[in-house]
């Protein structure tokens, strides 16, 4: 493993300072599960490591049901789904939470993290999209925030600019009659990077039977993971029927590009994204109608 | 024959011996081996698949602080100069040693190249990287179909296909073509009713065991070399090294350290004489460690395969004809075992006419290696599924035909020997009568399957020696590495013939230089051959102590027998003494005793596996999930039922990973892209159920137990069962393993 | 090189001190430097579990921590798990169900299975097997490793 620094930053300013100073051979630590696996098999060149845990803002772990949740960048998965109700108002975070590797990598993994890693297969980033998320970044200029859609830009890459960091993510309460999904497809039941992911929420009228909006996320289907924005559309003012929901998967399949590599072919990734989707509305609105 | 009879020790489940320290973290595995003043060696491997070493620097490398030698294929001796010593067995030489360190070609990627020893791992992982090495590089070859091609890239220049005792003119990529044939095939397809041929194609799978390779080596300044690692076997190792090094045997020590996993693939060398090299040059210790991607890339996994196979039955269910056609790709150098595969495609069957042909072809992937039944899992896949098809076709129940047609005492395998007491009807009754094979399973989309196994299992030589103690314990030694149990296994042999307890036994897997040669922990022969090698010492023990006794009592020794423990005197005196209160008078009675027994049996029962499947297939999404599962198989007798039902449950899961999702992949390049566990999809235990393990006991008459080796056949059957339960649920036929989601896709027509 | 740091931290109930680069990582320091090596290094990249540690009450891949990210921690290791006379329970029901065969995974299962009985002491099979994903084991086909952790609950 090639040799590097480590800085423990305890304040944001002495964090975004160093990412500043640094350049771009500094990388934020937090969970470390993928960043200690690119620099060890020389995937990512770092010189600095700066480990942000010791920085209260990025452990914030704050659900409140008027304003929604401010989830800290450095939060990890299994503090997520500990939260009953976190569990409640966000199943479609849960669902990704509970399968990012397994019970080991959940100890130390978090959203923040796997949303900074960029990968067009990361099961938190649909999720996020799908729950409307806004992205808190701090840099040398102060606050910005960015929507989640927007964060991602190619594989491993992101809008953060030089000396930018995310410090958490704030996801806006759950509408009434509204419910989220995630799934993904891989050949085991866990331990394996989705071949495709697809997230869906969606909100329902008070009879449950017309949907009044809907948002579809897929991911490992392009360089990033995907807002599937016409297929969304396409499900506002449609009751809940099997056409209405394949139309929306047929959409969603229109915008996938996947590439074949040894997790899965292109021509299975589409064919699964339609799977996917349909899998994942029909799981929101189930969650809808089976919530009291 | 041997019947069934009741032991005191044999058939109990104790406690294993080494189980304390491998649930602690005491147990020190190779990796585990620390010395004061040790370096750490790493080795740079080939990033292509085919090409001509032009050039090595290793210059920068050396420059490296911390860097403390490097060395190459040029630091090898020069096993060119052996060919007019060795003859042919030269060339098998020099194929070993260019898969050591490639000398003037690499043939995959991941193959050895140089390597460095520093003061620490990271410091050497950089130092290779500043090890210069041009290459021109060279169209791989990649699929054993394509490397048959009259036009296809060669890796060797000199190799010549040896068919039938006769060597070709041209150099070609296949190296060898074996034949057997029984009876007249012809004639036999002529009166089959039914015909069914079909061709299979079979994924590169590893072993995957946990552990990497690994070694330590440190020369004495008198040249003796000691070589700390995980093996298979010591003696292998030692065997291997001294050819390599061209270095005598006696001065070679190998010290087995406890064996993380190995299923036939901790038996060849890779970096063992790596290391012996680096402690060479450096005069410290130096362990080398693979890492996982090295173990994927630089070690030997099992063969992917062409298979053809074809049977013939009549409207009764009787197979009349068999012929298979087996192409193995033996990796980089030749030596697939499409040998093994050929004895044992057929082998649940007594078929009348019968023809195999066997291609042992090299490709630019690593140089296979054995896994477990090497070769007939393979081979099964094929013969197994046609067996299926031909009782679909028949409306035969598939474990009706499978005892319609089963192998029995007498029968003649089709390379030739008979079969002597096997199991094969015993294991497919117990399938049949199991409540498995009955049970309700009409789910849309569920399927069940069945399938078949044989392995001949391997009998060799083993040593064991008994030092018995004064407080009725014995200490036992032996030379097979304890990788499953055997420990116990072999322990409880002696404990049976001494009517002392499994716990009264303290067994110790020893280096080379403490015990008789042994040969390696596989070929399902540890519990059969050093088991039997302990029963021998135990024997040995027995009788001395008969003498011992009878002086004491100042009896004839023909007067003195021995049974449940305790020693008496027959024909007047009414003497009576314990085993262990005999071990307490040893001194007195003429000194301390030891017993040996050194084996190299030819009685090695074939094994026999049944084993049924339910499946579910997700016809969306094309993943299948394994429900239920039920291995039947003959273990002779299982000395240690929990252990043999592990090798059991372990086997099948291994089957299953193969049969689902396990296999190599290459890019157009020849890199493998999954050189991970991540992506190298082994099961995990959410992906399976309980796996119901069934011993069925007909004993081996080549065994004073009865014992069979147990460790490889519960591989064979599982692909077939799967592709046969899969076929239940869907109706589609998967001929090509892994049965992969985006296939069974295929297979359905969904993409 | 990066100079070494001095780190502090509670290793299996008692204070160690250690020094390491930043590059190594706790499966290396536990390993090379405290001598423990009954963590395993099976993949180094968090896919087989072997080197399962506790850390602050949580369980992770010892070999995806930095050592310098310990300081001020709590780590548990397979080697302080049993008592000077008697194993721990889940040692025991490993041992009874002959739930090992060669054995290298065993510490990572052991300490995997630990973690999940000190925050659900009655797992489901289910439970048991969604929990144990991270750990691989290639000789047992975990029948026996998942009867040894649902009889060690039972034990409880």
């Amino acid at each position: 493993m090639r040799d590097f620094s480590y800085i423990a930053a305890t304040t944001i300013p002495e964090a975004v300072a160093l990412l500043d100073e640094k350049g771009e051979n500094a990388r934020i630590l937090a969970g470390g599960t993928d960043l200690i696996v690119q620099v060890r098999e020389a995937r990512r060149d770092v010189d600095w490591m700066i480990d942000i845990k010791s920085i209260p803002e990025v452990n914030v772990l704050d659900y409140n049901a008027d304003t929604g949740l401010v989830l800290g960048a450095a939060v990890e998965c299994y503090k997520i789904y500990a939260d009953d109700a976190i569990c409640d108002a966000y199943p479609g975070l849960i669902d990704a939470t509970t399968i990012i590797g397994g019970t080991a990598i959940q100890g130390r993994a978090g959203v923040g993290g796997n949303l900074c890693n960029a990968s067009p297969a990361a099961d938190g980033i649909p999720p996020l999209i799908v729950l409307n998320a806004t992205c808190v970044i701090a840099g040398p200029n102060g606050e910005r925030e960015l929507r989640v859609e927007q964060f991602c830009t190619a594989p491993g890459q992101t809008a953060l600019e030089k000396g930018e960091m995310l410090v958490s993510m704030k996801i806006p309460a759950p509408a009434s009659n509204s419910s989220s999904y995630y799934l993904r497809f891989i050949p085991r039941n866990e331990m394996d990077i989705a071949v495709v992911g697809a997230g869906a929420s969606v909100t329902l009228d008070d009879a449950k039977q017309t949907i009044v909006s809907a948002r579809i996320a897929l991911a490992a289907v392009a360089p990033t993971p995907l807002f599937a924005e016409e297929a969304s559309a396409l499900l506002a003012g449609r009751e809940v029927s099997d056409e209405a929901i394949d139309a929306a998967a047929q959409a969603a399949q229109a915008i996938a590009r996947p590439i074949s590599d040894m997790r899965g072919t292109a021509e299975q990734r589409t064919h699964l994204v339609g799977v996917l989707t349909r899998r994942a509305l029909n799981g929101a609105i189930q969650r809808v109608r089976d919530a009291a | 024959m041997l019947e069934n009879k009741d032991y005191k020790v044999i058939g109990t489940r104790p406690i294993r011996h080494d189980g304390v320290d491998k649930v602690t973290g005491r147990a020190l595995y190779g990796a585990d081996f620390q010395a004061a003043g040790l370096l750490h060696g790493r080795v740079l491997r080939s990033p292509h698949a085919h090409a001509r070493i032009t050039s090595i620097d290793t210059s920068r490398a050396e420059a490296l602080p911390g860097v403390k030698g490097v060395v190459t294929a040029k630091d090898l001796p020069d096993a060119g100069d052996k060919v007019a010593d060795l003859g042919e067995g030269a060339v098998n030489l020099k194929h070993l040693c260019d898969n050591i360190l490639a000398s003037d070609k690499v043939l995959y990627k991941g193959h050895a190249v140089a390597a460095v020893a520093a003061t620490n791992p990271h410091i050497a992982e950089e130092a290779c990287t500043l090890i210069d090495v041009e290459y021109e590089v060279l169209p791989p070859v990649l699929e054993v179909r394509q490397a048959m091609e009259p036009d296809a890239p060669l890796l060797h220049e000199h190799l010549k296909t040896t068919s039938l005792g006769e060597t070709a003119d041209e150099p070609s990529n296949v190296a060898s073509h074996i034949q057997h044939k029984l009876g007249d095939p012809e004639k036999g397809f002529a009166e089959a009713d039914v015909i069914i041929e079909r061709e299979f194609v079979t994924g590169t799978v590893h072993q995957g065991y946990i552990e990497p390779h690994n070694a330590t080596a440190h020369y004495n300044q008198d040249g003796q070399l000691t070589i700390w690692c995980s093996t298979q076997g010591a003696f292998t190792v030692r065997e291997q090294v001294a050819e390599i090094l061209q270095y005598p045997i006696s001065k070679i020590k190998v010290v087995p350290m406890e064996i993380g996993g190995g299923f036939g693939g901790k038996i060849s060398v890779y970096i063992k004489p790596v290391a012996a090299l680096l402690a060479k040059k450096t005069g410290k210790p130096v362990k080398v460690l693979m890492n996982r991607a090295d173990v994927f890339e630089g070690t030997g996994p099992t063969p992917a395969s062409f298979i053809r196979v074809k049977m013939g039955a009549t409207n009764d269910g009787k197979i009349t004809a068999a012929e298979a056609y087996l192409a193995f790709e033996a990796g980089a150098y030749p030596g697939s075992p499409v040998g093994p595969g050929a004895m044992c495609i057929f082998a649940p069957y007594n078929i009348e006419n019968v023809i195999i042909d066997g291609y042992d072809v090299v490709v630019n992937k690593p140089k296979t290696a054995p896994y477990r039944a090497p070769g007939a899992p393979n081979a099964a896949f094929g013969s197994e599924t046609v067996v299926d098809e031909i009782a679909e076709k028949l409306g035969i129940d598939p474990l009706e035909i499978r005892l319609l047609n089963a192998a029995k005492e007498g029968d003649r395998r089709a390379d030739g020997p008979v079969h002597p007491r096997i199991g094969c009807i015993e294991t497919v009754e117990a399938a049949k009568a199991h409540p498995h094979y009955t049970a309700p399973n009409g789910k849309k989309h569920h399927g069940r399957g069945v399938a078949s196994g044989y392995w001949f299992n391997i009998g060799l030589e083993s040593s064991v020696t008994i030092n018995v103690n004064s407080d009725g314990t014995i200490n036992l030694i032996e030379g097979s590495t304890d990788i499953g149990g055997t420990r116990a296994s072999i322990a409880m042999q002696a404990a049976e013939v001494l009517g002392i307890s499994a716990e009264s036994v303290n067994p110790s897997v020893v280096d080379t230089e403490s015990v008789g040669y042994t040969a390696v922990t596989g070929g399902s022969r540890t519990t059969y051959a050093t088991g039997y090698a302990a029963y021998e010492a135990a024997q040995d023990v027995k009788r001395q102590m008969i003498v011992r006794a009878a002086k004491l009592w100042e009896v004839d020794e023909a007067n003195v027998q021995f049974a449940d423990g305790e020693f008496s005197s027959i024909n007047g005196k009414e003497e009576q003494i314990s085993f262990r209160d005999l071990c307490a008078r040893l001194g007195e009675t003429g000194g301390p005793i030891v017993g040996s027994g050194t084996v190299n049996p030819g009685g090695a029962g074939g094994a026999y596996a049944t084993h049924v499947v339910d499946v579910a297939v997700d016809e969306e999404t094309g993943k299948v999930d394994i429900l239920r599962y039920t291995a039947v198989q003959d273990a002779g007798k299982a000395i240690h039922p929990s252990y043999v039902e592990g090798q059991i449950q372990g086997g099948a899961v291994q089957g299953i990973g193969w049969a689902l999702n396990e296999e190599y992949i290459y890019n157009a390049e020849g890199e493998m892209t999954n050189a991970s566990f991540l992506d190298y999809r082994m099961p995990t235990c959410l992906d399976l159920p309980m796996i119901d393990a069934v011993i069925v006991e007909v004993p081996n008459p080549g065994h004073p137990y009865g014992v069979r080796g147990v460790g490889e056949v519960p591989i064979v059957p599982p692909m077939a069962a799967i592709a046969n339960a899969i076929y239940d649920a869907i109706g589609v036929r998967m001929t090509e393993l892994p049965m992969s989601p985006d296939r069974l896709l295929k297979a359905m027509g969904k993409i | 090189m990066a100079r070494r740091s001095h780190v502090q931290t509670t290793l299996n109930g008692e204070t160690v001190e250690f020094l390491c680069e930043p590059r190594q990582s706790l499966l290396e320091v536990l390993r090379d430097e405290l001598h423990l090596t009954g963590a395993k290094e099976g993949c180094n990249n968090g896919n087989c579990g072997a080197c399962s540690v506790i850390l602050d009450g949580r369980l992770v891949n010892s070999c995806l921590v930095l050592g310098v990210e310990t300081e001020g921690k709590s780590v548990e290791t397979i080697e302080g798990l049993a008592e000077p006379d008697k194993l721990h329970p889940i040692q025991d029901a490993f041992l009874e169900n002959a739930a090992l065969q060669c054995g290298i995974c065993t510490p990572g299962f052991i300490m995997s299975a630990k973690a999940l009985l000190d925050q659900n002491p009655n797992p489901t099979e289910h439970e048991v097997r969604y929990w144990l994903a991270g750990n691989l084991c290639r000789c047992t086909g975990y029948d026996k490793i998942v009867r040894a952790v649902l009889d060690a609950a039972a034990a409880k």
